[in-house]
Parts: structure tokens; sequence; C-alpha cells
């Protein structure tokens, strides 16, 4: 019960009187930002497509793998396929971006990796899946308006991944506090690996079934396509996930940046044991933290299966990896690096699902390796990453 | 040693009453090896049975070594189990032999991983991918597929068996090397996700060098891709193996039907138990070196240990090396034993389930690590699937469950347990963290390190017990009236 009164004293309240600098404070601003990023990483990442296309359009230097095949000029094919990189590059960006910052709230909070966060973000697929079954069987997929569908499904699976981290805290992490840092990373690998079979037995149980095909092709508004330009088009659910992306970031911007619970989640990722001495109910914040990184991250998940359409119990694995690359390359811990950080990772692999097939010695089998190369790259030369401030070791 | 201080005596007289746990360990070992030569394939309960009994009797090494006899008593015993026992074992039942030389496989490669994790304090999820640098190495180079070492003719002999185990050691190290140089800055967490990122490249990498896939015209085949590579050969072994086995084999009375295929079965038995028992003696004869007790400075502070003069990354180094090269000579071994690898035989869960194994048996132990892959890897090959044969068994008489009065035609087909073994791993490190962490069989100085971070400093209760004086509110009460008179 204490929680309960805990969280009525925390609640919101405005800083600002003024509610034209509050929309300037909490919304153009990380609107502005994001947009930022989304330069930043769409024209850095342009420019090095372009690079590459016109260095290698005629000349392979000597290097075999990189040959491209004769009839074809590889800067024209880029700058064709520019725009649609770009969406692409975006959509999963986003995507990459709202599961980064799961990793690195809990990383920022706790210093550890929330390895099962991956499977957080599973969970939040299928949840969507489960929704869109469960809507249909009420004959309510069609009939329903198709943003409030998307809305039930993340709402859903907003609340039950959230619920699902904060049981996984205190059932597999809480006991490890202070710790050595492998025990609870080990406990993580776990709790990721229990949270996949579960998932699966759970889903084969149910409907006898292993892969959850989305429904989204019974939804005419998503299915249909938008010319935006010649060459380029694209559907409403490219908008939808950038959209629901957009506005989960201004609201945690605004969450961390502007509420009670955020100061204090900011306090304790500071300096737990001060922030106690203060006041903060370091625990609770470690539930609130896990609870909001949690949704976000079944958030994603439904973002993703209607990206992808295709849902099993083990996708979360490399969208995960990808996603704390993400985090990594933005600064883990520094929420506003993840966000950076996604896009980036975002746009460098659509770069290279639009590049590698014009290589015949190499091919889509290896777009995977780059997310990995980026990581170990970032880790070589820049720990700390994009955005993160250099921490000493304490001796 | 204290129990045998009779027998050093000129009289050897024996106390009966410190032998019997002796005669008890040895009495246990010859049941369950009878129990288990009684077993018959066609027994309805045969999989439950099995699934119980090769366990107890893998086991029995761990009894007989924890008995406090001399060690040379001790080492004949386990011997006597392993090499005699054993074989005998397998002559009935050619699956336990399979099943055994599996535990040793991933023993000694869970030595290697101790040396790594529990030694030097730094966790590799990526451990898989030494044991595909030795496996693809003897596969490439003898495998029957299309790949460039067949077109150019430069395939190995099977005789190069014995070179190429101890190239696998040193392209493994090497590897090792190369993984651990980029990421000597790196803190525990983040090297864990680079090492695992480093799996997935090699993992990648084997699945796509070469130039079977749709739309690819890469000239150069070295790995044949996602299929694999078939036809790897074995070292050839003389004649008289061959007819000495054969010759064993009817003098025991029990006949194999394929003695070529016996024979090659207790060849790899025998080498994976040496080779895991050399890993073994190398890694107890580093920890207890300057080597050793370098890596243990560096896992418990690295920053005092660099203070103190410890070169860490000449150390860390040597770490990647030593577990990585275990893995590369279990990787030739593997290849050759299996005759096919595959890139799916080095996903991530392989790393994981090596892990596991340290973990279950307690990091830094290399007597738990062998306990932990007995126990992982019987759990995971043997029990689990038994359970399964045991249901679809039970389902076919339409059992029904005495007591529950629950029809097992009714177990839904979906939760096979044999399909679970992500969830049961999951499970068991999640518990293994939280109440054991320090591992089954754990290391002392581990155990001590781990209660010591954690807050749970043994306390020996009772000596607090008598340095505090409880005093009862009743007792209060009841002294007054008694101290008046």
């Amino acid at each position: 019960m204490t929680a309960i009164s805990d969280l009525a004293k925390l609640t919101p309240r405005d800083l600002f009187n003024n509610v034209g600098d509050w929309v300037l404070q909490y919304v153009l601003k990380p609107i502005g930002q994001i947009l930022l990023f989304v330069v930043i990483a769409g024209s850095s990442i342009s420019l090095l497509a372009l690079v590459v296309g016109f260095v290698l359009q005629t000349d392979w230097h000597g290097i075999d793998i990189l040959r491209v095949p004769a009839r074809i000029n590889l800067f024209e094919q880029v700058v064709r396929q520019l725009p649609n990189m770009f969406l692409d590059g975006i959509t999963i960006g986003f995507v990459y971006a709202v599961i980064a910052l799961g990793y690195t709230m809990v990383y920022g909070v706790l210093k550890f990796i929330n390895f099962a966060h991956s499977e957080i973000f599973m969970m939040g697929a299928v949840i969507g899946y489960e929704v869109m079954v469960r809507l249909r069987d009420g004959q309510l997929l069609t009939t329903l308006p198709p943003l409030l569908v998307i809305v039930l499904m993340i709402a859903a699976a907003m609340v039950i991944c959230g619920g699902v981290a904060v049981i996984v805290e205190r059932v597999a992490y809480k006991p490890l506090r202070g710790a050595p840092r492998l025990v609870p990373l080990i406990s993580a690998i776990g709790v990721s690996f229990f949270l996949t079979d579960f998932v699966r037995g759970f889903q084969a149980l149910n409907r006898n079934i292993f892969n959850m095909p989305y429904l989204t092709d019974q939804i005419p508004f998503l299915t249909q396509r938008i010319v935006l330009a010649e060459g380029l088009s694209t559907t409403n659910t490219t908008f939808i996930i950038i959209l629901s992306a957009v506005i989960m970031l201004v609201g945690l911007n605004y969450f961390v940046n502007a509420t009670k619970i955020g100061k204090g989640i900011r306090a304790v990722s500071q300096d737990q044991a001060t922030a106690s001495l203060m006041g903060i109910n370091v625990n609770l914040m470690i539930t609130i933290t896990f609870m909001v990184g949690g949704a976000l991250g079944g958030a994603a998940g439904v973002l993703y299966g209607l990206k992808t359409t295709n849902v099993t119990p083990y996708i979360g694995f490399i969208p995960g990896l990808k996603a704390f690359t993400a985090a990594v390359l933005g600064g883990i811990g520094n929420i506003t690096g993840a966000m950076l950080g996604g896009l980036l990772l975002g746009m460098l692999e659509a770069f290279f699902s639009a590049l590698l097939p014009y290589f015949p010695a190499l091919g889509l089998g290896y777009s995977d390796i780059f997310a990995f190369a980026v990581l170990i790259l970032v880790l070589l030369f820049r720990p700390t990453g994009l955005l993160g401030k250099k921490v000493d070791e304490k001796v | 040693m204290a129990t045998y201080t009779i027998s050093e005596n000129k009289s050897p007289q024996l106390n009966w009453r410190e032998a019997l746990p002796t005669i008890f360990a040895i009495a246990y070992v010859l049941v369950v090896f009878t129990l288990l030569r009684s077993l018959s394939r066609t027994d309805l309960w045969f999989p439950t049975y099995s699934a119980i009994l090769f366990p107890m009797f893998v086991f029995s090494p761990f009894i007989i070594f924890a008995l406090k006899i001399p060690l040379e008593l001790r080492a004949v015993l386990i011997a006597i189990i392993g090499l005699v026992l054993m074989p005998i074992l397998g002559m009935q039942d050619s699956f336990y032999l399979e099943l055994i030389t599996q535990i040793a496989i991933f023993a000694a490669m869970a030595i290697g991983l101790n040396v790594v994790v529990g030694f030097a304090g730094l966790l590799d999820l990526g451990y898989v991918a030494f044991f595909a640098v030795g496996a693809y190495l003897w596969g490439i180079f003898t495998s029957n597929a299309n790949t460039i070492v067949r077109a150019t003719g430069a395939q190995a002999a099977p005789e190069m068996f014995w070179l190429f185990l101890f190239l696998g050691v040193i392209a493994a190290a090497i590897t090792g090397i190369l993984l651990g140089l980029p990421v000597l800055r790196l803190r525990g967490d983040y090297l864990a996700i680079v090492t695992l990122g480093f799996g997935e490249i090699i993992r990648i990498l084997v699945s796509n060098l070469s130039n079977i896939s749709s739309n690819r015209r890469n000239p150069i085949n070295i790995t044949n891709g996602a299929q694999g590579l078939p036809g790897i050969v074995s070292p050839p072994l003389p004649d008289f193996a061959f007819q000495a086995v054969e010759g064993l084999t009817n003098a025991l009375g029990l006949p194999v039907n394929n003695v070529r295929a016996f024979t090659y079965q207790l060849f790899y038995y025998g080498l994976v138990l040496l080779v895991c028992g050399l890993a073994a003696l190398i890694a107890a004869r580093l920890d207890n070196s300057p080597i050793g007790r370098a890596w243990t400075a560096i896992r418990e502070d690295e920053v005092a240990a660099q203070a103190m003069g410890v070169p860490k990354v000449k150390m860390k180094l040597l770490a990647f090396a030593m577990g990585a090269s275990f893995a590369g000579a279990m990787g030739v071994i593997f290849a050759a034993r299996n005759t096919f690898v595959s890139p799916e035989s080095f996903s991530f869960i392989q790393s994981i389930f090596i892990l596991a194994i340290v973990i279950v048996g307690g990091m830094g132990s290399i007597r738990g690590a062998i306990l932990g892959a007995v126990i992982v890897t019987l759990l995971n090959l043997q029990v689990l699937k038994n359970f399964s044969l045991q249901i679809n068994a039970l389902k076919n008489i339409d059992w029904v469950v005495p007591i529950l009065n629950f029809p097992i035609r009714d177990w839904p087909q979906q939760l096979e347990p044999a399909r679970y073994e992500r969830f049961v791993f999951g499970l068991l490190l999640i518990i293994m963290m939280i109440f054991r962490p320090s591992g089954v069989w754990p290391a002392k100085r581990r155990q001590m390190e781990l209660q010591e971070a954690m807050g749970k400093e043994e306390i020996p209760e009772k000596e607090i017990e008598a340095d505090v004086v409880v005093i009862k509110p009743e007792d209060l009460l009841s002294q007054e009236p008694k101290e008046k008179p």
C-alpha cells in the first residue's frame, strides 16, 4: 500500500504556468531534436551510400568481392533507391530507438544489461497478434477504426509487457542486487531463454501455432499504397510506426525530464545511495524504470510486427541485439543517445539491405554482420558512445 | 587420508566402520551397473528407468572421488568404472557410449570456458565460435562437399587428423587472441555482448562463405554454406584394433552388430576422455601457477592487479587463447566423430549451453565443470528426451496416471519435454543464480567471494548465540520473584 501512496505523492505537476512554454519545452523541443537526429542519421548514411556508389560504380579496385555486375551502374542505383532507403531506415530506426530506450534506461539505473528485454519486445509482438486475432474473432477487426485497433494493440502490449518486466525484475534481478556484475547478466540470459520457450509453449497450447502472421492484410487502411513521389511509395503502416514512435519518445522525454518520478529515476541513476538518503524510494524507482522500459519494449514489438508482419517466439534475439547496439552507439545510459543510435543503426541497416544485393559475391546473408561490426567498432574507438560521457572507473 | 592411517601400520587392520562408505560406494556402482545391464529396450518403462539409472551410473565416479580413501585407490576405482564398466555398457547399448562421449566433449569445452569466465572473469558469450573454428578446420579439409579445397585438390589425408588436432588448437588460440585484442579495454558486461556479436559473426560467416545460394555467383565455396559439410573423415585405425574389439566383444558374450562403427565409438570415447583429462590437468596446473594467480587478481580487481604489476594485456590474451584452444581441439574431434558439421551446431544457444555447464558446476571450479557437463548434458540429451519417449510409449497403451486419474493421452502433444530445453536451461540459470551462484561444486575461493559480495558471509551462528545472552520478557518476570526470598 505504501507504493500507491508514494505514487500519489509523486503525481506530476506542471512546472510551467504558461501553456505555451510547456508546449515549447516538452513537445516542440523534443520533436525538433528527433527531427535533427533524423536529418543527421539520414544525411550521414545517405552520404555514405552515395560515396560507396560513386567509388564502386565502375571500378572495384581489384577487390573481387566488391565487383558489381557489368551492366549495373551502382551510383545510379543508389540514387534511385535513396528515398526508399531513407524511409525504410527511419521506420526501422524508430523501432530500434524505442527498444534501445528499454536497455538504456535499465542500464542507467542498475548498470546492468537487461538481456531479457529482447524477449519482452517479442512478447509485445505476440500480444499485438493476439489482440488482432481476438478482434477478428469478435468481428471487430474490420469494423473498428484502424487507428483504434492499433491503439488497442499497443496499449495491451504496453500494459502486459510492463507488468512482465516488473515481475521479471522482482523475481530474477532483485535478489541479485549487489552481486558481481556477471551474476544478474547470467540470470537475465536465463530469463530470456525461459520467456522464449514460455511464449512458444503458450501459443502452441493456445492456438497450436508457431508463426504468428499479423492480419494487416485484412485492414485495407494499412496495406493501401501511398505514392509519395515518383518511384517512392509506402503504406500507412510506415506513418503509423513513425508517429507512434515519436509520440512515445516525446512522452518519455516528458516523463523523465518533467515529472517527479522522472527526477527520481535520474537521481537513482546518478547515485543510488545518495538518492535514497534524499528520501527517494530506490526500489520503487527501479520498478518504475523496468515498467516503463518494458512498456516501451512491448509497444516496439507491436510496431515491429506491423512492419515485418511475421512474428515468431524467436524474433526477439536479433532486433534486441541491434537495439542494444543502438543504445551503445548512442552512449548507454543516455536516453537521447538511444534515439540517435537507433535511427543511425536503422539507416545503416537499410543501407546494407539496399546495397548488398548488388554485390553477387556477398549477398543479403551478411546484412546482420554489420550491426555487430558497428557494435565492436564503437566499443573499440568510442566505448562511451556518440553522446555518452566518460565515466572513470572507481578504484 | 585419515581413514586409512591404520593400513599404514605393519599389520593392516581394516577399520570396518571407516571402510563402510567405500564398501557402500562400490556396492552402489555394482548395483546400478547390474540394473542398467538388465534393462531391456522393449520394456514399457525403459525410458524412465534408463533416465534414472544412467545418470546414477555417471555420477558414481564423483561419489568415488568424494570418498576419504587414498588418491591411488580412488583413481583405480574410477578407471575401472570408466574403462571397463562403461565400454561393457556401450556394447550392450551404444547410445550410452554416445552420451558419455558428448558429456566429455562438453566437459572439455566447459573447462576451457571456465578458464576464461571462471579464472580470468571474462564472460564470453560466443565461446562456441572457437569450437566452430576447430570443427570447420577439419571439415573444410576433408569433407566431400564441393569446396575450394576439394576443387584445388588440397584435401587432407585421414592420417593427418593428429596434425590437424594440433592445428585446431593453434587456430582456435589465434582466433581467441584476435577476439581478445579489440575487447581488452572493455568491462565485463560490454565484453559479454561483444563476444556474443563475435560468435554470431563467425556463425554468419560460415553460413555465407559459399556459392550455394540463390542469385549468388561467388566463385569461392569455402564452408558450403548453410547446408554444412558432409562426409568428414575419421582418422584410420590399425586393423588389430578392430580384431581386438571383435575378439573382446565375443569373449564377453556381447557381440555388436557393426564392429567397425563400435571400434570408432570406443576410439572417440577414449580420445575424448584423454583430451578432457588433459584439459582438466592443464587447467588445474594453470590455476595453481603464477598465471592462475594473475588471472584471479585481474578478476577480483583489474586496476589493483595492474598496479601490482600484473601484465593485464598478456594475461587476458592468454586466458582467451587457453580457453579457445580446448574448444578448438574438441571441434576437430567433433567434426571427425559426427562426419558432418553445419552452422546450426554453432548457434548462440550452444554457447549458452556451455555457459550453463560452467554456471551449474561452479565458476572457477574444474571438478564443477565436469560435474556440470554431466548434469546439463544428461538433462538435455537423455532425461528430457526420455521423458518424451516415455510419454509417447504410455500414450500408446492408453495409460492413466493412478492417483490423479489423468489419462496420459490428454497430455498435449505441444508439451513434449524434449522440445523445451530453453525453458529448462533458462530456469536452471535463474535458479542457480538466485540460490547458488557459486555452483553445485564450487571452488572454495569463488564461493567465499560471492558470499562476501552478496552480504551473506557465513557467520557461524553458534558462536553468536554464545556471545549474545537472549533475555526473554517472561524470564525477567519470572526472575524477580525468585530473587526476593
